[in-house]
């Protein structure tokens, strides 16, 4: 029987030998790994496999959490830095505080929660393919330039800190395929160049209703409240931009 | 319509005399200038792309095709593209897009600079006699070695050195992704690299798991759109190249429209057909040089430290100090992509307008990572507007370390730079997704036809090198004292840090 958890010192630790034991322990066959005093490690979990892979990440991660990553989930119990998920194909990961910019940025499947708030161009130029439809869920607010460039995926932003999902400008410009929804509505004017907003259907509020359940249930949040509230999507007013902007020689 | 119909670009004839009416011209074109009306073959010469396809395959050499049969009133200042451009643009209001490289008649430095051969007091290399080394290594090498001796006389290298491409000769295939050309062109690519022992990049378009057995020849690329880029893409690669920026579009990024999205290239993609697959202007998690670095380390960390990464960048009036804050990115090799490289699709503003030589941007990357002590932190690979063999030995006395050629690998291929790419009804099969023009592409004939290309250059340079007195190419890079620049002015010279001729 091979170990089932392990836990590592991150105290001290450059990213690439930790990289190397949580690789080496998956590799083995463990399943849950706790990582403690983690102080700014860049990359934790790139590239890495292993869908039945839980990490726990104690401590502040560096930027590019997860990068690549196909499979694992990851728990954060503190802030993480730069574009969490950036590029990421599959699995999970859960901030239990705020994220920087460029928070799944290209990610192409799983999911991102981030309870806290966000930084600027959260989810952008996220993209789907069939069965892989990326998604990020927000609990705070978002800065500027969300969903910019989106070709696919669902993005998320509730609004829970008392502002707005976001309330600055180029929300969704050059978005072409998929979809941010946000709790209430946002002022036209912080719509991005082809970004619509429309108020969300039954329908399409009970799509999320699994999706909302689930943020809830890993921040222990009352789901009540989030299923009662009113939410508005925002999508593109054309799959295609910029196909009006060019002339043949 | 006010400004009526401008002036045909190619008249197309049949001299009936020599036609047999096979129908073949009308099988080949793919743009719809022949058809048959009875027994007769007509022609709609306003359709003609120059493209050259009906003329190869006319068995009676019965076609003529002539340009510009009808002239504008000359004007040096207006010539005829200017103001075709007015009229396209006064119809549209749009940008005008372009294919192949800048179309601008710009002096090329490659045909002012002449290369050197030895005369009685350092005797010649006659390749066929003796050893020449051409095989390069891209990526970094140590600044200094640590070595220690065994007992009993063996050396251990105790320095731990850094993953490096093997290539047989510095010619290497460009990035030419599945989307931009059809897969039969890129597999014909992919088995020419095999067998001669280079390599090719994959482009933004994924990699097609019909080239899976070719994978330890490919770069894989990863562009501002990250189409197709996970990490068993990642792990396929022999090396990364992240991709900033392009000679043919500096400072924008590129986008492929719906239409060329089909089953296929949406998977290698990995986005839905039909849609746009669109690449924004900058890597939005690169925004600083910084940036850059995270992301180089990101790509070996996944790796683990195993690939070479690049990065490309188009050669522009700074490409220097940015050559040498890439070479302290971590990256290993940095990819200077010249104002006359290629696209399939680019806005014609930007093909002729922006970006520098590869030539004296080449030279001053080399003069500049030297100057500052880091020459062997990054290799040197110089692309766009790469010829001939000669501009091959020209570009590595400017100091690149190898080259990407990329039309000239087309042209290989049957390309006759018609410059349509961006149509996708490209009549070789190069340029295309329609399944019935790939078709025409034979992979396997083609790759032989590219192989033949690099090895006539390989052989080339050899007897350049021989014809120099240098048996290795290592002695030819940065070697400028076997170049003299010809009419070239004081300030060019000087950037290019060659002499004149007679000098």
């Amino acid at each position: 029987m091979t170990m089932q958890s392990l836990r590592i010192d991150g105290r001290d630790l450059h990213y690439t030998p930790l990289n190397q034991q949580i690789r080496a322990a998956v590799a083995d066959g463990v399943k849950e790994i706790v990582i403690d005093n983690v102080l700014g490690q860049r990359f934790i979990g790139d590239g890495l496999r292993g869908d039945d892979v839980t990490i726990t990440v104690n401590g502040v991660p560096g930027g590019d959490l997860a990068m690549f990553m196909s499979g694992p989930t990851i728990i954060v119990n503190g802030n993480a830095d730069h574009a969490p998920g950036n590029t990421m194909d599959k699995g999970k990961v859960i901030i239990h505080g705020s994220a920087g910019d460029a928070v799944a940025h290209s990610m192409r499947g799983g999911r991102v929660y981030v309870r806290d708030n966000i930084g600027y161009r959260g989810g952008i130029h996220m993209k789907q393919y069939r069965e892989k439809r990326p998604i990020l869920v927000v609990g705070g607010s978002a800065r500027a330039f969300l969903g910019e460039y989106m070709a696919g995926g669902l993005l998320i932003v509730l609004g829970l800190n008392g502002a707005t999902p976001v309330s600055e400008r180029g929300v969704g410009s050059g978005i072409h395929g998929g979809e941010i929804i946000v709790r209430g509505k946002i002022a036209d004017e912080y719509l991005g160049t082809g970004a619509k907003q429309l108020p969300i259907t039954a329908e399409q509020k009970e799509s999320i209703r699994l999706i909302l359940e689930d943020f809830a249930s890993a921040f222990g949040l009352d789901p009540a409240t989030l299923l009662a509230a009113d939410y508005s999507r925002i999508i593109a007013a054309s799959a295609r931009p910029f196909a009006n902007k060019y002339t043949w020689e | 319509m006010s400004i009526g119909s401008t002036p045909l670009k190619f008249r197309v004839a049949i001299d009936t005399d020599r036609c047999m009416n096979c129908g073949r011209c009308i099988e080949n074109c793919s743009y719809g200038v022949y058809r048959k009306e009875g027994d007769a073959i007509r022609i709609n010469s306003r359709n003609c792309v120059a493209c050259h396809r009906c003329l190869a395959f006319c068995p009676r050499d019965a076609i003529e095709i002539e340009e510009k049969p009808n002239d504008y009133r000359s004007h040096p200042v207006w010539t005829r593209e200017a103001r075709e451009a007015i009229f396209n643009q006064a119809r549209t209001g749009k940008i005008v897009l372009a294919g192949m490289g800048n179309a601008k008649p710009y002096p090329i430095i490659f045909d002012q600079l002449v290369l050197d051969a030895c005369q009685v007091t350092n005797p010649s290399i006659d390749p066929l006699r003796e050893p020449m080394e051409l095989r390069t290594y891209i990526g970094k090498k140590p600044s200094s070695l640590c070595l220690r001796q065994l007992p009993g006389g063996d050396v251990e290298l105790r320095t731990k050195l850094t993953p490096n491409l093997q290539i047989e000769t510095p010619i290497m295939i460009g990035h030419m992704s599945y989307g931009a050309i059809s897969l039969n062109a890129q597999m014909a690519l992919a088995k020419a690299v095999s067998r001669i022992g280079t390599f090719m990049g994959t482009g933004e378009g994924g990699l097609h798991e019909s080239l899976y057995p070719y994978q330890s020849h490919m770069i894989v690329q990863v562009a501002s759109g990250r189409f197709g880029v996970d990490i068993n893409y990642l792990e396929r690669g022999a090396a990364i190249e992240i991709k900033i920026g392009q000679g043919a579009k500096p400072g924008i990024g590129g986008h492929l429209p719906g239409e060329k999205v089909c089953a296929d290239v949406s998977c290698t993609r990995m986005i839905p057909e039909g849609s746009d697959a669109i690449s924004p202007a900058p890597h939005h998690d690169i925004y600083s040089i910084e940036d850059l670095k995270q992301l180089v380390h990101s790509l070996k960390e996944a790796t683990e430290w195993k690939k070479p990464i690049f990065v490309k960048i188009a050669a522009v009036h700074n490409s220097a100090a940015i050559a040498a804050g890439i070479a302290r990115s971590g990256a290993d090799a940095v990819v200077v992509d010249g104002f006359r490289g290629g696209s399939g699709a680019t806005p014609r503003v930007f093909r002729d307008n922006v970006g520098i030589p590869v030539e004296a941007a080449v030279a001053s990357v080399d003069a500049k990572l030297r100057q500052q002590g880091i020459r062997n932190e990054v290799s040197v690979i110089a692309s766009g507007g790469i010829r001939e063999s000669a501009d091959v030995a020209k570009i590595i006395c400017l100091g690149a370390d190898a080259v990407y050629i990329g039309t000239s690998a087309l042209v290989a291929m049957g390309c006759r730079v018609c410059g349509t790419c961006y149509r996708g009804t490209c009549a070789w099969g190069i340029a295309t997704q329609k399944p019935e023009l790939v078709r025409r592409l034979d992979p396997e004939t083609n790759a032989v036809q590219v192989e033949n290309l690099i090895h006539g250059w390989t052989d080339e340079l050899a007897e350049l090198m021989g014809a120099a007195g240098i048996n290795s190419i290592e002695s030819l890079r940065g070697n400028r004292d076997r170049l003299r620049g010809y009419m070239l002015d004081e300030g060019l010279l000087n950037v290019l840090d060659v002499k004149t001729v007679g000098a």
